[in-house]
């Protein structure tokens, strides 16, 4: 009996020590053009690293060795190496880059042009620029579909999510939503894209095939005057059941149910939320929090904050190492 | 002076030798002295309702209309952003321990002017004994009031980590103990149940405005170094941050040190102020019933 107890006891604490398996997160810091590499066991700052102006979208490669970023003030893409963080090389990516996604099979990266009004599809391996596909006003928010043959755009002033044939770079169809759509989102499963309104303060459910808006989910929160409600980034689940929306100077990232389209809870984590993703191990969300300069890990099985870490300054984007 | 009637347990006590006390004994006269206090709370149904209502008006009404106003940055112990409501549980777990400190003092008080306490201090047990007998009687009364507060807290969305209610048991003993010993001290000063208007004036409310209940005390720093200086020579501030480190497993050192230190400090004054040779009592004159 008391052996038993003994190896209890001995489990209890490996459980304990070990909360998550250690992933490396990568944080772009908007303002003060740096990233940031924080451990997600410790949950505490690696390193910071120098990068070029205004850092916004970051991404990582499937491989985890190079992280993709956009430097929207300097026109470029930058590669970082994740071995030495340093800078390796640039894709040429147009002016004014913001967000960009990585095609499924690692190849391609697609950009959205903020001033162009372009959406720049890149050869990685090429680093040359395989197609310039003009959208709506102001693109921003990128997705591509999980067989890689469909990807998604929206322009924030055209309020437009324009779906595109990756082989033809064409734009085959354009679904209304709500005002300035920030964040583009595939379900794992590749049924339906959800599109979050920034302005409009909601986020729309496309239907991937019949391409038209099936559900509009709408957000309260107690308290909160409705526009300081504007959802920017979407993070769905892998098993597809749960969606998370970053409800940027709300404060809190909403959990909706993805069967019932029901938000089930509101967490509350820094000012500004802006995107937010999961480790691979989908039990922890890490959010940036832009006005706070922090990010916020949530564990994904109580949803609850877990901890706070401060990063640079207005953190935007984040990207977390596959393993 | 005309004896008022003894209650049974107290005068079963009376025949005792002074000398004899084994540990049964004491433990006879404390559970007289703690099941008296519980009784008492337990038949006032107003006071009980009371001291809830009063904790929960803050939670449900202030702290919803300051949860904009009032923004929390991350402070020790918290690791992530809060509620507001979040932060000031652990301050009204201290308005309840501070309120019902001071209404066992009120209640000495009234012992004395209807003549209970007589009855109570002619037992035969040192003094000592029975004033801690009658604060630990005061803790066990106001942590019962802190964790119906808690129950309700918690379905109003406010959660400490669950082991967090085991581990702040000890932060609210002492706290309250603390509290109860200041309001034992308080209560031998105060000749009449009116005088405890004053007590509120001067003890309660500068006492839970002058501290971190409500507010974090770097935001009173930036308003006045001055007040700042005043809420850190406040007991009830370090009594509100070992509540609040208690809650998610912690110690704070320092106001542990300071809390047990005014514990004793408090105790030990109002074991003096009681004491007949000594004490401030003896000036009073009146123990019994004729107020």
């Amino acid at each position: 009996m008391q052996r038993r107890a003994c190896a209890l006891a001995i489990l209890a604490t490996g459980f304990m020590a070990n909360p998550a398996w250690a992933y490396t997160v990568y944080v772009s810091n908007e303002k003060d053009n740096t990233v940031t590499v924080v451990d997600t066991a410790t949950m505490q700052v690696v390193k910071t690293v120098e990068v070029g102006q205004r850092p916004r979208g970051i991404t990582i490669s499937h491989d985890g060795k190079f992280i993709y970023l956009c430097a929207s003030d300097d026109d470029t893409i930058e590669i970082i190496d994740t071995a030495t963080l340093q800078i390796v090389g640039t894709l040429p990516s147009g002016p004014d880059p913001e967000l960009f996604v990585l095609s499924p099979d690692g190849k391609t990266l697609y950009v959205a042009n903020e001033d162009d009004n372009l959406v720049t599809a890149i050869n990685i391996e090429s680093k040359q620029v395989m197609a310039e596909i003009p959208v709506g006003v102001e693109p921003e928010g990128m997705a591509v579909s999980p067989d890689g043959k469909t990807m998604v755009n929206t322009s924030e002033t055209t309020s437009m999510a324009h779906f595109i044939d990756t082989d033809s770079h064409e734009v085959t169809d354009n679904v209304l939503v709500d005002t300035r759509p920030r964040f583009a989102q595939f379900k794992p499963d590749g049924s339906q894209i959800w599109v979050s309104a920034e302005i409009g303060g909601t986020v729309s459910v496309i239907d991937s095939f019949k391409r038209e808006v099936v559900k509009k989910i709408q957000f309260a929160i107690a308290g909160l005057r409705p526009e300081t409600i504007q959802p920017v980034g979407i993070a769905i689940s892998a098993d597809g059941k749960k969606a998370y929306v970053a409800l940027g100077p709300a404060n809190h990232v909403a959990v909706i149910n993805t069967e019932t389209y029901e938000v089930e809870k509101y967490i509350l984590v820094g000012q500004r939320v802006w995107h937010l993703d999961f480790t691979p191990d989908q039990k922890t969300l890490i959010t940036t929090n832009g006005n706070s300069n922090d990010i916020t890990f949530i564990d994904t099985a109580t949803d609850e904050p877990v901890q706070s870490v401060t990063v640079g300054q207005q953190p935007w984007g984040v990207a977390i190492s596959p393993h | 002076m005309s004896a008022p009637a003894m209650p049974a347990k107290v005068a079963a006590l009376t025949p005792v030798k002074f000398e004899q006390f084994g540990l049964r004994h004491y433990l006879i006269c404390l559970k007289g002295i703690v099941v008296r206090e519980c009784l008492r709370f337990l038949h006032q149904r107003e006071r009980f309702i009371s001291s809830l209502v009063r904790p929960l008006v803050w939670l449900f009404i202030f702290a919803a209309g300051f949860r904009q106003v009032l923004g929390v940055s991350i402070i020790p112990p918290y690791k992530t952003y809060v509620l507001y409501e979040v932060y000031i549980t652990p301050g009204l777990c201290g308005m309840i321990l501070l309120f019902s400190g001071m209404q066992s003092s009120l209640s000495m008080v009234y012992d004395r002017e209807m003549g209970n306490m007589r009855t109570l201090l002619v037992s035969p047990f040192p003094r000592w004994f029975l004033l801690i007998s009658k604060m630990l009687a005061g803790v066990a009364v106001s942590i019962a009031q802190v964790y119906a507060f808690l129950i309700v807290a918690w379905f109003w969305g406010v959660k400490a980590p669950p082991l967090g209610y085991l581990t702040v048991l000890p932060a609210l003993f002492l706290s309250g103990m603390m509290l109860c010993a200041l309001g034992m001290l308080l209560s031998s000063m105060i000749k009449q149940l009116e005088n405890f208007a004053g007590i509120m004036n001067f003890v309660i409310f500068p006492g839970y405005f002058a501290s971190p209940a409500l507010y974090p005390l770097w935001r009173i720093q930036e308003a006045s170094p001055l007040l700042y200086k005043i809420c850190l020579a406040n007991p009830f501030t370090y009594a509100v941050e070992l509540i609040r480190f208690a809650f998610y497993g912690q110690v704070e050192w320092l106001s542990l040190g300071v809390v047990a230190g005014c514990t004793l400090l408090f105790l030990a004054a109002a074991i003096i102020a009681y004491d007949p040779s000594r004490g401030l009592m003896t000036r009073k004159q009146d123990t019994g019933g004729n107020a």
